[in-house]
């Protein structure tokens, strides 16, 4: 540090004096490595002591003409090496904040997460995705119970005590007490919705079911007794066969994405007539793309809408079903049926909240 | 269901000579019957006919005989004029015409053929048998002998010949699916009638009567219907006629070509008679029996089983016999005094036709879909011929069918037709087939294709419907009156009709016409509060679950339910998946339960699960359901009790904790899960659900802690659910790791006590609060929630928010006491608040905890 001005005070009116100081204190300040060294540069140069502060006080003493002579030499100086100093402080605390954060630096790939993860079973998932497309349709959901009256789950759907179709349900029937019938089953289908829903309710009635439901089939790879299925029915005046067509295609370009459609075939159940199956074009099908089997559908037989007090002359409408089981499936690739009911966490944790 | 030879199904249709099984398959698709299954072709590689050149027996150390034979397979096939092979079957000779799988054939199983060395030959093939070629099992385990068991000429065959051709064993076979309307479709005429229909070719049907039917004469073997107990007023038997034939070879055996054809459609191959009925069956639908004449003696009597009787069946089972079955009977001791079968279903054991029948009497009847389906269902009989019956045969069939057994009979078995015949027939008054008046609209209405009034009377007239102009007096548009064919019982309504349009036109031509509905409310409060829930618990850790609502005793003795426990009160089912688990679950967690334990059980310890679903609560005493008839509205009164005997079933959410609820890791030491993180679980659900709850101690509520058991309560009292730590006992029962928490609340209640009115908003204040800390003493047994509702009535309406902030016991406290820490936060909506009003605040809620608590400040 060169401390020129302790020898000899400079002339105020020494204009190279006065460029030296300012130039020896410029180099000072460039020099200064730490906000301490510029502490000190700043007392030096710029402190009472200093060769400018000095020849700023040695003004006074000048002839008046000199006086102004003077301040306009020594003035603008000491406000330059000022300038500077502030300038370099700036820099120097910028360079000390970025080291002090630079050493609080923490590894961002730590495991992070305290708690477990929660998450929705995607068979409720994918049963509350398919009620908001019907809700987006201007239809209702519709809830029933899972023991029924056999009445709601045969009778009123067509299914006489002797119909064949009847026996071919796998059906759980529950004791009655003592020696007599309870007359009640753990629902085969959700189609009993579909009389409760025309007593409760009446029509013009357009429903969604979504629900449990139960056969007596062992479990495997495909098969639960313990399933879900969606009905729908809409029952209103003029409603068709086209009708129901149009419904399942949007049904399907909801669940399965705009390239999906439907074809109906030929089939058979008590409470729809015509009756359809119903298969679903599936680009994703292994294999390459083509026609599964996706449920069953038909215009509603006028012994359903009878057996619910509405005239099967006045009122058309039309019935689906489908496995919801067999959607996920489908929709999620997956192989195998005890994933889904045995109620292993790590399943239900890929879906998260929303699928 | 059937399987669909083609040759045979060409007797009925015209069919385009490439037709493969998955273009019929496609076909017949399109008209409704389904394909089941397509079975490959039974047999590949070389299956030649071969003839026996020279035949050694070969006496083995193990006692069996083999014959070392030399068999000529054709020159292509030779191998130095012929090809060894050893036998172990002796029931052939040299010279005759057998079948040989040559290395590389592949015989069902699979069982592929190659040459192998054995006792002490090198063995170049095989000779077959029926078994081996999937051709039914003869019980002989014999070598086929081409003339002799196929009924082949010697003359037409060569060795070297395809024998998978010459057996027809290289087709594939389409397996149908027929759905229960539609019996008919259980033949060979039903099947070709749908062809047709679907592609138009060329129908020709064989069922209709041709003429050559006799009429019942004085003399044919007499038959009585007498039956006393009709079903729904049905009387079980409508139509039975009945042939003679005499004098058939006993030993005639069935040729090949319909051997090929039972077996090709699914049917062992028994004796001819008995093939003859079975093939007439699967071509025309109309079951048939033969009886052995000598066996049965006049009259046939079909009337009910008599209470007690029994009946060996064919299939060797010894049935006791309900009065609803229908039976055939003869009368060697008096009328109807011997039982020959159940009617439609099968026959018995005595009667058979056997080895040395010669004279057979043949019956073809006519049977009530219902006692038939109720008598096969009864006694687990699923027979070819009640699946025809319970679906409906067509009435008129039974002279056409048999008339075709008996020419079979007689061309095959060399008998003589007896021109004794009868034919007891009362179907013009059972199963008139009434005429349906149709719009000739309502196909349009239905389906929304425009069908002109000719393409409705045509494709009616496709199906076999008498189509007439009805009456248009009445109606403003055309009406038709539509009677349905014999064969299609299953046609009653104008639905129905419709249906058979739109199925023959096309379903491919129905357009896609998404309906406008009337406009839905959304969701109901239920509905979202469920998703409410179920997401708050999602995001709160926990991991959703559903478990089967199967449960047993055992399952609740591990929760350690008291003997009288409610809820151990389950519906029952009658035929559960598991005879250990018959009941009805009547609380979630005893199945959640369930779950905890498989995922613990695969080593996954730290868990938060929940499950939301149904549970059953009957009572005791519930009345049956009433039983109520199909098509007609119920009374109020029926609807009422329907309603009355469904029991009660709300819905349920529950939890289960184990483990860690927070995690340990770098951070340091995780935090057990425990009694609180259950309560806050349920609390967490009761304010989704809206409802307000009081939580306070329950000592006695099994599977839970006696110490640490919250009972939730709405505030009228009503208990929605419980939470806390589970009973040490019921932790190691369930083999659970230690201090496993659980909770269950009644969503069903809950969501009905949440207040359906909109919140209404109360002015946010922007004035400043005033904060105010109490330390109250109080004895250790008083509840903190007493504490701060002694607090909250205190303070009044200034208060904004109370929070405990500190429990604290120990010798600065005294025995037997604890100090609770309060903050309180106080604030006016219009005013910023004096130190006299805080101070006034503080006064009371110290007076309001002293009086109601008996807490003290502390100093």
């Amino acid at each position: 540090m060169s401390t020129p001005d302790e020898k000899a005070p400079i002339d105020p009116l020494d204009e190279a004096a006065l460029d030296a100081a300012v130039k020896a204190a410029l180099d000072d300040i460039a020099k200064a490595g730490d906000l301490d060294a510029l502490k000190a540069v700043r007392t030096q140069h710029t402190g009472d002591r200093s060769s400018l502060a000095l020849a700023n006080r040695g003004i006074g003493a000048l002839p008046g003409p000199d006086k102004a002579k003077a301040g306009k030499l020594v003035g603008p100086r000491r406000g330059r090496i000022n300038q500077a100093i502030a300038a370099r402080q700036t820099e120097l605390e910028a360079e000390r904040d970025a080291h002090v954060l630079l050493e609080e630096t923490v590894d961002v790939t730590l495991p992070v997460q305290r708690t477990t993860t929660g998450a929705r079973h995607p068979i409720e998932l994918v049963q509350e995705r398919i009620a908001d497309f019907f809700v987006g349709l201007g239809w209702e959901i519709a809830d029933g119970p899972e023991v029924e009256a056999e009445w709601f789950n045969f009778d009123a759907l067509n299914f006489g005590p002797d119909h064949p179709a009847r026996q071919m349900q796998d059906t759980f029937y529950v004791a009655g007490n003592g020696d007599r019938d309870s007359n009640l089953v753990l629902r085969t289908h959700t189609s009993p919705v579909q009389a409760r829903s025309l007593l409760e309710r009446g029509v013009p009635l357009y429903i969604a079911c979504p629900g449990r439901t139960f056969r007596t089939d062992a479990l495997d790879q495909t098969h639960t007794p313990v399933f879900h299925q969606v009905e729908g029915l809409a029952v209103d005046k003029g409603l068709t066969m086209a009708n129901l067509v149009g419904t399942l295609d949007a049904f399907a370009r909801a669940m399965f994405g705009p390239e999906a459609k439907t074809r109906l075939r030929p089939a058979f159940f008590p409470f729809t007539e015509p009756s359809a199956e119903m298969d679903l074009w599936f680009p994703q099908k292994k294999g390459g793309a083509g026609w599964i089997e996706w449920g069953g559908c038909g215009m509603v037989n006028p012994n359903v809408l009878r057996a619910a007090g509405v005239d099967p002359d006045e009122y058309t409408g039309f019935a689906f079903g489908m496995g919801i089981e067999r959607t996920l499936m489908l929709r999620h690739s997956i192989a195998d049926m005890h994933d889904i009911v045995e109620g292993d966490v790590r399943f239900s944790t890929q879906f998260g909240t929303e699928i | 269901m059937p399987l669909i030879v083609k040759d045979w199904l060409a007797d009925h249709v015209e069919l385009p000579a490439d037709l493969t099984a998955e273009r019929l398959a496609a076909d017949l698709v399109k008209v409704g019957l389904e394909e089941e299954a397509i079975h490959g072709a039974a047999v590949t590689g070389p299956l030649v006919v071969g003839r026996v050149l020279e035949m050694s027996p070969e006496p083995q150390k193990n006692g069996k005989t083999i014959n070392w034979c030399r068999v000529d397979v054709g020159p292509e096939h030779n191998i130095e004029g012929s090809r060894g092979i050893v036998c172990g079957a002796h029931n052939f000779a040299p010279g005759d015409f057998v079948v040989v799988s040559l290395p590389g054939t592949v015989l069902p199983g699979p069982f592929a053929i190659a040459a192998r060395k054995t006792y002490g030959h090198v063995s170049d093939g095989m000779i077959c048998s029926t078994a081996e070629l999937g051709l039914g099992d003869d019980g002989a385990h014999g070598i086929i002998v081409l003339p002799r068991d196929m009924g082949f000429a010697a003359e037409d065959l060569t060795p070297g010949q395809d024998a998978i051709a010459l057996l027809g064993l290289g087709d594939e076979v389409l397996e149908i699916n027929v759905t229960p309307d539609r019996g008919y479709a259980f033949s060979y005429r039903g099947v070709a009638r749908e062809y047709a229909h679907s592609t138009g070719a060329k129908f020709t049907d064989r069922g209709l009567a041709t003429g050559a039917e006799p009429s019942a004469t004085p003399d044919g073997f007499e038959v009585r219907v007498q039956d006393g107990a009709p079903i729904n007023g049905v009387v079980g038997c409508d139509r039975f006629v009945t042939r003679i034939v005499r004098g058939i070879d006993p030993s005639a055996p069935t040729p090949a070509w319909m051997k090929h054809r039972l077996e090709g459609s699914g049917m062992r191959s028994i004796s001819l008679a008995v093939d003859i009925t079975n093939y007439v069956m699967l071509d025309l639908g109309q079951p048939l029996h033969a009886y052995d004449l000598a066996q049965v003696s006049a009259p046939i009597v079909v009337r009910r089983a008599a209470s007690g009787e029994r009946l060996t069946t064919l299939d060797d089972a010894d049935r006791a016999l309900d009065t609803e079955d229908l039976l055939i009977t003869d009368s060697p001791e008096g009328a109807g005094s011997r039982v020959l079968g159940l009617a439609g279903v099968m026959g018995g054991a005595s009667s058979e036709v056997g080895d040395t029948t010669t004279d057979v009497l043949v019956e073809a009847a006519h049977f009530d879909q219902i006692t038939v389906a109720r008598t096969a269902r009864r006694h687990k009989l699923s027979s070819e011929a009640a699946k025809r019956f319970e679906r409906g045969v067509d009435p008129l069939l039974p002279a056409v069918a048999a008339q075709r057994v008996v020419d079979l009979l007689v061309e095959l078995g060399g008998g003589t037709a007896d021109p004794a015949v009868s034919d007891l027939d009362n179907t013009a008054e059972t199963t008139p087939q009434k005429p349906i008046a149709l719009k000739v609209t309502e196909p349009t209405r239905l389906v929304g294709v425009e069908y002109t009034p000719e393409q409705v009377r045509s494709t009616l007239e496709e199906i076999g419907c008498t189509v007439t102009d009805g009456s248009s007096v009445v109606e403003p548009v055309e009406t038709l009156t539509v009677t349905p064919p014999s064969w299609r019982p299953d046609l009653t309504e104008p639905a129905d009709l419709v249906e058979e349009v739109v199925r023959i036109q096309g379903y491919d031509q129905v357009p896609s016409v998404l309906p406008a509905a009337s406009g839905g409310r959304g969701l109901t409060a239920e509905q979202r509060t469920r998703r409410s829930v179920a997401r708050a618990l999602a995001e709160a850790g926990f991991v959703e679950t559903l478990s089967y609502p199967f449960v047993g005793t055992p399952e609740y003795d591990a929760l350690g339910l008291p003997a009288d426990d409610p809820r151990r009160v389950s519906l029952r089912l009658v035929n559960p998946m598991a005879d250990d688990k018959p009941l009805m679950r009547s609380n979630l967690l005893v199945t959640l339960l369930d779950t905890v334990r498989r995922n613990v059980s695969r080593g996954l310890t730290d868990l938060a699960v929940y499950e939301v679903g149904l549970v059953t609560l009957p009572w005791a005493d519930a009345p049956a359901a009433p039983a109520l008839p199909g098509g007609v509205r119920p009374t109020d009164e029926q609807l009422a009790a329907l309603a009355a005997a469904v029991p009660d079933q709300p819905r349920r959410v529950a939890g289960v904790l184990t483990g860690k609820r927070e995690l340990s890791g770098w951070w340091g030491a995780g935090r057990a899960a425990g009694w609180a993180d259950a309560l806050a679980a349920a609390r967490l659900v009761a304010q989704r659900a809206g409802a307000d709850i009081i939580v306070s101690a329950d000592p006695d509520r099994m599977p839970w802690h006696p110490g640490r058991c919250a009972r939730l309560e709405l505030t009228d009292g009503t208990v929605v659910g419980h939470a806390g730590e589970l009973h040490p006992k019921v932790v190691e029962a369930l083999g659970l790791p230690a201090r496993a928490a659980a909770f269950e609340v009644d969503l069903s209640v809950l969501v009905a006590a949440a207040s359906s009115e909109p919140v209404v908003a109360k002015p946010v204040s922007a004035f400043p609060a005033a904060k105010e800390d109490f330390a109250f003493v109080v004895d250790d047994g008083v509840p903190a929630e007493a504490v701060r509702m002694a607090i909250v009535a205190g303070a009044g309406e200034l208060l904004e928010d109370v929070a405990l902030f500190d429990v604290f016991t120990g010798e600065q406290v005294g025995d037997g006491k604890k100090s609770l820490a309060y903050s309180l936060r106080l604030r006016a909506v219009d005013r910023t608040l004096s130190a006299n009003e805080v101070r006034a605040v503080r006064d009371a809620v110290v007076e309001s905890a002293a009086e109601k608590v008996g807490a003290v400040l502390r100093g």
